[in-house]
């Protein structure tokens, strides 16, 4: 009896507590980041977002939500109803289950597990998944198309994300996501692989379906793209999962090329400030280059989208691979563990 | 050179970081957006907005049922039936203006030879039903009396165009 306690209850308990902790501020942030989008692209346009529903709009996420609540979920006739409903959850929940490796401070981390780079790496793969069930569950012609061209894109740019992550790993020395934060104590790897970071996010850009590469998801276009036939709670998943997906690539270049929750100078009175908060700003602050970059571009066209990523990004980030291998070879500070 | 110098400036996103500098730039400047209902936009005295059938200064109602604006509107909008009065005056017994057919363009008011018909500068008669929307006389003559003084104000502005 004892030891049902302290063997299964009580971690559980512990896990769930832990589960909580990071799912309902990230859900809340998910909500703010909605509004924060539409009032950050506002006054880059001289004009104010929501500021009607409450002080300064901070209510309109909750209003955008019970509108989405109570609207009436259409099922289309010839949709597969079993794959139909089961895409948003799809995406909506790997959007989420990909925060259980994500360090917010020394030891500070749901599953410390020590391929904690392949785990996130597998957890947007498997996000096409969620894409193409969408697409092919609708059973409508515009919905197939542009899952079709989602998941080709995102398989595209997956590619040069995993050539960026390899780099930081022979800088790091290790998958597990704590000891490469840890191995940014002297310097933010974003220094010495700039272009390596900038070639991460904007293929994080083209991962999460953002402007300039929201051609299947084409607001003016395609309207949704390839959930145009969801509405009210299934597409309130979809957005959801999607805007989820921007902050967890936030939090990926954060952790990857901005040193997690190291302050940037290791001294008084930046320690003061702990650890998470860094790691909340740092990803506050490259969501906001995703909105910034979001109200300056134009869109790609999909061709010029498939031959950057894979005519520019890829042959780049192999050759910065090839060289970043070969600097540390000859310079003997290839990372032992 | 140039082929360098192109590739450079690609190869460093020179074009995108100064494009990303102007939205930045523009996200510090005050915005523009009019608080509405708290605060309007700016009128001019030629403003076409809610019809208003005008008195003379002693109570008299100007229309003496020439007409003339009724034929001359475009969309039909305007229904006029005349009767002499009981004092022998030209006046009319009808005057509807359906403001649902109504284009708002102003020739009733160009036409009208006393200045009896006018737009007015009340755009904001929203209503919840088709019927509210059929303007008849007594509408249109109660209006001007809420309207008056705006309404003389902007004609004496405008009275050396027309």
């Amino acid at each position: 009896m004892g030891n049902f306690w302290s063997g299964y209850a009580l971690p559980t308990v512990i896990t769930v507590g832990e589960v909580l902790a990071v799912i309902v501020p990230l859900l809340v942030a998910i909500a703010y980041f909605t509004l924060a989008e539409r009032k950050v692209i506002a006054l880059s346009q001289l004009r104010k977002g929501p500021n009607v529903v409450g002080p300064f709009g901070l209510l309109q996420p909750i209003a955008d939500g019970l509108k989405l609540f109570i609207k009436e979920t259409v099922i289309p006739s010839g949709a597969n109803r079993i794959v139909f409903v089961a895409a948003p959850i799809v995406t909506f929940t790997l959007s989420l289950v990909a925060w259980a490796v994500i360090p917010f401070g020394v030891g500070v981390v749901i599953a410390n597990i020590n391929v904690g780079i392949l785990y996130l790496f597998a957890i947007s793969s498997l996000s096409v998944y969620g894409i193409i069930m969408a697409g092919w569950a609708s059973n409508s012609r515009y919905a197939f198309l542009g899952a079709l061209r989602s998941a080709a894109q995102m398989v595209s740019y997956e590619v040069s994300i995993g050539f960026v992550l390899v780099t930081v790993l022979l800088c790091a020395g290790s998958l597990n996501l704590t000891d490469i934060v840890l191995a940014q104590r002297h310097i933010w790897f974003c220094i010495p692989l700039l272009p390596m970071f900038v070639i991460f996010f904007v293929s994080g850009l083209a991962e999460t379906n953002r402007v300039p590469f929201d051609l299947p998801e084409g607001e003016s276009e395609l309207v949704a793209g390839y959930f145009v036939e969801y509405s009210a709670m299934t597409f309130a998943l979809f957005f959801l999962g999607e805007y989820g997906n921007m902050i967890m690539v936030s939090a990926m270049t954060t952790i990857l090329f901005l040193g997690g929750w190291l302050p940037p100078i290791g001294v008084a009175p930046f320690t003061w400030i702990p650890g998470p908060v860094w790691l909340a700003l740092k990803v506050a602050f490259v969501c906001f280059c995703f909105l910034w970059v979001r109200t300056t571009f134009p869109r790609f066209r999909y061709d010029q989208l498939m031959r950057l990523g894979w005519k520019v990004f890829l042959p780049f980030s192999l050759g910065w691979l090839v060289l970043t291998a070969g600097v540390l070879t000859a310079m003997g500070w290839v990372p032992v563990h | 050179m140039n082929l360098l110098a192109r590739n450079a400036r690609g190869m460093l996103l020179i074009e995108l970081l100064s494009g990303m500098a102007l939205t930045l730039r523009y996200m510090f400047r005050p915005a523009v957006t009019v608080n509405y209902p708290y605060e309007k936009g700016p009128l001019s005295a030629r403003f076409r907005g809610e019809h208003v059938l005008r008195r003379y200064p002693n109570g008299e109602e100007r229309c003496i049922a020439c007409k003339l604006c009724e034929a001359i509107c475009p969309a039909l909008a305007i229904t006029i039936e005349a009767e002499p009065r009981d004092d022998g005056s030209r006046r009319t017994t009808r005057y509807d203006i359906d403001m649902t057919k109504c284009i708002y363009c102003g020739y009733c008011q160009e036409a009208c030879p006393v200045d009896a018909i006018v737009e007015g500068p009340n755009f904001e008669f929203a209503a919840e039903t088709r019927e509210e929307l059929f303007y008849d006389k007594e509408k249109l003559l109660a209006n001007g009396d809420r309207w008056e003084a705006e309404i003389a104000a902007s004609l004496a502005q405008e009275a050396p165009y027309r």
